[in-house]
């Protein structure tokens, strides 16, 4: 029994070195003083001070971000929809194909969903007039359509696992079926909610593929320049970036995971104080 | 006029909205594009913008394009390239993952709440940085390739010398980075199975007299094959499909099919092809996913039958 | 097949409180409930008793709405209310897993269904503070349902159902989350408040035990099916169906036929037991007609010393059970049954000098008005 967890524990360490000594040389190097991304050249924090400066870099943050924020929100009203729609109404026309609909943009690859949103906007616009332009407009569609899927995927698996009696034992205290969702089902499922809109957020924050193909000229989102700047090689002001990135994201797990922690004993402190009181 | 709201609401009408207006949304944006896709496949190329007809010989079922992906190497060999750095990554990623999720298993609660957000954190930062991260170890110059010539000079007679490990702009690299950034998705679903077995199980099986190694390859292994299964179609799909990382770090002579889905479409505007690559693409990604469904529903029947909770 | 002591009054005579009538319910084609019938007056405890899967739930489910019946109407204070959506039925259930709310406090749940009532704010809060009295959970008004044990949680739930004064209270399982103590404490805590509302309970149970002792009178179902109403005097005493018999309570049961009826007892042939027995004869006995006799437990006399009188069987003990305030003998026939003997330890005696031990030659007897005889 004790040889085998000394080597787990081997691969365990081998794998957090391989997840985290890319990322780490990454921050190093955006301190790095030399222009060669690559070659250590003194301590600076110059990179930091100049795609601060850097409008370009500023305005496609904001622009990532307003889209992050816009298409995360309404993903989430219509993924959780989708999510209720799944777990509750057992019976209605074309559900295999809506359970097929929510699915399949899991799976699809990318350059694909990107090809075929470009085209069905340029035939829109050619047939309907409407988009004239695509940017802002387009990418959030886009971002919508497939990251709303994630939401449904995290509110239908919480919907399942939930109590159904608890919506019916409101429905027999005299709630209508929209007094139900208001009252008990949608506080019930909240933190799947929140869940899937932080998921929603993040795709979009992230997403590069699709967005490349749905934008027009100059609007160009932060994974759009980082592409376009990363093509053409390592520079060190997006070390100075993606240390940003690794930095926020980080502060953010870790105050997630320790919420998460002190929920968890609250719980059990709870739990004690009920066996306490037993009778 | 709000009485009448509600009762618009109470009488199905609610129902109605919640299902057909994110169904609407999905048909619109989702299925629309696929049948354009489906459409696109069958036209032919034209100079016009946008630039596609349905005109030649048949003008309804214009196979031209799917002619072209079997009597041009290009696509099958992008295909074949597709499918091999895929298999290897997953397999790479079984390889790495399974004892690391196997790991999380067996450490201490404290331990493990950290490990497992040391696990997603990547995932939660950019994609696109993660690949960067391996572009600048990569590179000639940079402080790994030259640790990795040092040890590979030290290592081997004087005959061999190299200046730099060439791996910028090959399918290793495509390969590497594909592993690293697809791991968390083996390391989840696998932790998530191996983690509800019960570990009586295993007492058990040494109870029995079975020595650690068995007990893992009698017990453990074959349980955790509805996690494999989930962790490998999660890596599989998603790399059988890559764009950014072998255009990044791969090797243009040799695409994946990805890259040439993108290119077909905006440098060689041949709309028409893209799509008769994609929809093919899409046919071998059907396999495996129909696997997949089989096993998520045998694993629910099992499930059902054994009553969970 | 009609049930003449099953089927419901005739119509012209004012309707009960509760009338179930020709209810059915499929589920595809699977018959949950079948062709049910029968009323519950007002101020009844009710209880529907049977095996798992028997159809309990589902029928409590039509009454509180949640199901509409295959077939079939269901009349409450005078009312159909075979298609009157739940929520606006005077029907309130409490649920098996109690469906508290689990983001509300427990005043919160309790006061949920007053939301919809014309109250104001603050009658809503002295029902509310009514009903925490009446279930002894005032300093628990704060807390969320995880905060609770379950014995309080169930008694939220109680509270919740009640707050809106239902004429008709669901009860489904309402005790089976509970320990065996806490068990035998609630039940008279719910008779109580029932005695103290007035509000009828219909509550469905598979614990034969707490539905003899809560309910004025109960149901027995087997398969869909209502085998037979009554007290629970008259269902234990008195079955009319083996499942009946065998279901509540255990039973020692003979195959036989009528050989004889002089006046009110009849003389039946059993071959197992090789002489005739004698019982009280049942209504449409025939000589020559194929019957069951069956006798409790605890109706069997046992002894080492022949009884006087009918209805004498010898045996041998096989096996003793010691429960403390009674033992349970198993004694074994000439013929190779195994019947099961209940006695009364009535004096303090060692392991020893008890009323039979094992391997000793008995003798068995019981009176004939104690033999049930049924035929279905
Ligand atoms: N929604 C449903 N769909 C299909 N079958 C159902 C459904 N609800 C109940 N049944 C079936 O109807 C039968 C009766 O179920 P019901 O829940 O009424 O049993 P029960 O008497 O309450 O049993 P238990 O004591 O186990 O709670 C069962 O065989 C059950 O499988
Ligand atoms: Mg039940």
């Amino acid at each position: 029994m004790n040889r085998r967890p000394l080597f787990l524990i081997g691969m365990l360490c081998f794998g957090f070195a391989f997840f985290y000594i890319p990322i780490l040389s990454m921050i190093l190097f955006s301190f790095n003083d030399s222009r060669l991304a690559t070659v250590w050249g003194g301590f600076s924090t110059k990179w930091y001070a100049e795609l601060f400066r850097n409008d370009k870099v500023i305005e496609a943050a904001l622009l990532s971000l307003r889209i992050a924020l816009i298409s995360a929100t309404f993903a989430t009203i219509l993924g959780t929809m989708t999510g209720i729609a799944m777990a509750r109404f057992r019976r209605f026309k074309g559900r295999t194909l809506l359970s097929g609909l929510v699915t399949a943009p899991l799976v699809m690859p990318e350059v694909i969903t990107g090809i075929a949103s470009l085209m069905l906007f340029i035939l829109m616009a050619q047939w309907l007039g409407w988009p004239a332009q695509r940017g802002f407009t387009t990418i959030t569609l886009a971002h919508i359509t497939f990251s709303m899927v994630f939401v449904t995927t995290v509110v239908h698996s919480r919907m399942i696992q939930a109590d159904v009696s608890i919506e019916e034992a409101a429905v027999d205290l005299g709630s209508k079926p929209w007094q139900v969702l208001r009252d008990i089902t949608l506080p019930v499922i909240s933190p799947a909610i929140f869940s899937g809109w932080l998921l929603a957020f993040t795709i979009s924050i992230d997403d590069v593929v699709i967005s490349n193909f749905v934008t027009g000229p100059g609007n160009t989102t932060l994974p759009i320049l980082i592409w376009s700047k990363v093509k053409l090689g390592v520079t060190p002001d997006i070390n100075a970036l993606a240390t940003i990135t690794v930095v926020i994201v980080g502060i953010g797990v870790i105050i997630a995971g320790t919420l998460l922690q002190r929920a968890e004993k609250r719980r059990l402190r709870d739990e004690r104080m009920a066996y306490r009181d037993n009778l | 006029m709000t009485a009448r709201l509600s009762d618009w609401f109470n009488k199905r009408g609610w129902a109605a909205l919640i299902i057909w207006l994110p169904y609407i949304w999905l048909v619109v944006f989702f299925l629309i594009p696929f049948v354009i896709v489906l459409g696109m496949s069958f036209a032919t190329r034209t100079s016009t913008a946008p630039p596609f007809g349905f005109g030649g010989e048949d003008p309804i079922l214009n196979l031209e394009s799917y002619q072209r992906l079997f009597s041009d190497t290009l696509y099958i060999r992008a295909y074949l390239t597709s499918v091999g750095n895929a298999v290897v990554a997953t397999v790479f990623c079984l390889l790495i993952g399974y004892p690391m999720a196997l790991g999380l298993t067996r450490v201490s609660s404290t331990w493990r709440t950290i490990l497992l957000m040391l696990v997603i954190l990547p995932f939660w930062t950019s994609f696109l940085l993660r690949v960067y991260a391996w572009m600048g170890l990569m590179g000639t110059n940079s402080w790994f390739n030259r640790l990795l010539t040092d040890i590979w000079n030290a290592l081997t007679p004087e005959a061999w010398e190299i200046a730099h490990v060439t791996m910028m702009n090959t399918n290793f690299a495509v390969v590497l980075v594909m592993v690293y950034s697809y791991l968390p998705f083996m390391i989840l679903p696998l932790y998530a199975n191996l983690e509800r077995l019960d570990p009586a199980l295993d007492e058990a099986a040494m109870d029995l007299g079975s020595r650690p190694l068995r007990v893992f390859w009698d017990v453990t292994l074959p349980q955790s094959i509805p996690g494999i299964i989930a962790g490998g179609m999660l890596v599989f799909i998603p790399a059988c499909g890559e764009l950014i990382i072998p255009s990044l770090v791969g090797d243009a002579s040799s695409p994946m099919i990805g890259r040439v889905i993108s290119d077909e479409f905006t440098s060689s505007r041949d709309w028409p092809m893209a799509s008769a690559v994609a929809v093919a693409l899409l046919v071998l990604l059907v396999v495996p996913l129909m696997v997949y469904s089989y096993f998520e529903s045998r694993a629910n029947a099992v499930k059902a039958t054994k009553g969970a909770p | 097949m009609p049930d003449a002591a099953l089927a419901p009054a005739p119509a012209q005579t004012p309707l009960p409180f509760v009338r179930i009538q020709g209810v059915t319910k499929n589920f595809g084609t699977f018959k949950a409930v079948d062709d049910v019938s029968f009323d519950i007056q007002k101020g009844e405890i009710f209880s529907l008793l049977g095996g798992s899967g028997c159809g309990k739930t589902t029928l409590l489910r039509m009454l509180a709405g949640f199901e509409e019946p295959t077939a079939g109407t269901v009349w409450i204070d005078g009312q159909d209310m075979t298609s009157v959506p739940a929520y606006d039925r005077p029907v309130h259930m409490m649920f098996q897993s109690y469906a508290l709310f689990p983001h509300m406090t427990v005043e919160k749940n309790i006061g949920y269904g007053l939301k919809h009532e014309p109250m104001t704010k603050a009658q809503r809060a002295d029902r509310v503070r009514e009903m925490l009295d009446l279930v002894q959970l005032t300093p628990f008004a704060a807390r969320k349902p995880h905060q609770i044990s379950g014995g309080q949680r169930q008694r939220v739930a109680l509270a919740r159902a009640l707050a809106r004064a239902p004429k008709l209270l669901l009860l489904d399982e309402p005790l089976a989350a509970l320990d065996k103590k806490l068990r035998e404490h609630t039940q008279f805590e719910l008779m109580n408040i029932q005695d103290r509302t007035g509000i009828t309970f219909v509550v469905v149970t598979h614990d034969q035990e707490e539905a003899m002792t809560l309910s004025s009178r109960l149901a027995v179902m087997d398969k869909g099916r209502i085998m037979q109403i009554g007290t629970s005097t008259e269902i234990y005493e008195y079955p009319k169906k083996k499942f009946v018999a065998s279901f509540i309570g255990s039973i020692n049961s003979f195959d036989g036929t009528v050989s004889q009826i002089t006046g009110p007892e009849a003389l039946i042939d059993i071959p197992d037991l090789g002489s005739p027995m004698r019982a009280t004869a049942i209504a449409g006995l025939a000589p020559g007609q194929p019957v069951t006799l069956a006798v409790r437990p605890e109706k069997l006399s046992i002894g080492r010393d022949r009884p006087e009188g009918a209805n004498v069987i010898r045996g041998q003990v096989e096996g003793v059970a010691y429960f403390g305030k009674d033992s349970l003998y198993r004694v074994r026939l000439p013929g190779g049954r195994v019947l099961s003997v209940s006695a009364v330890n009535a004096r303090r005696a060692g392991e020893h000098d008890r009323v039979a031990d094992w391997d000793d030659e008995v003798w068995l007897a019981f009176a004939p008005s104690s033999a049930i005889l049924l035929t279905e």
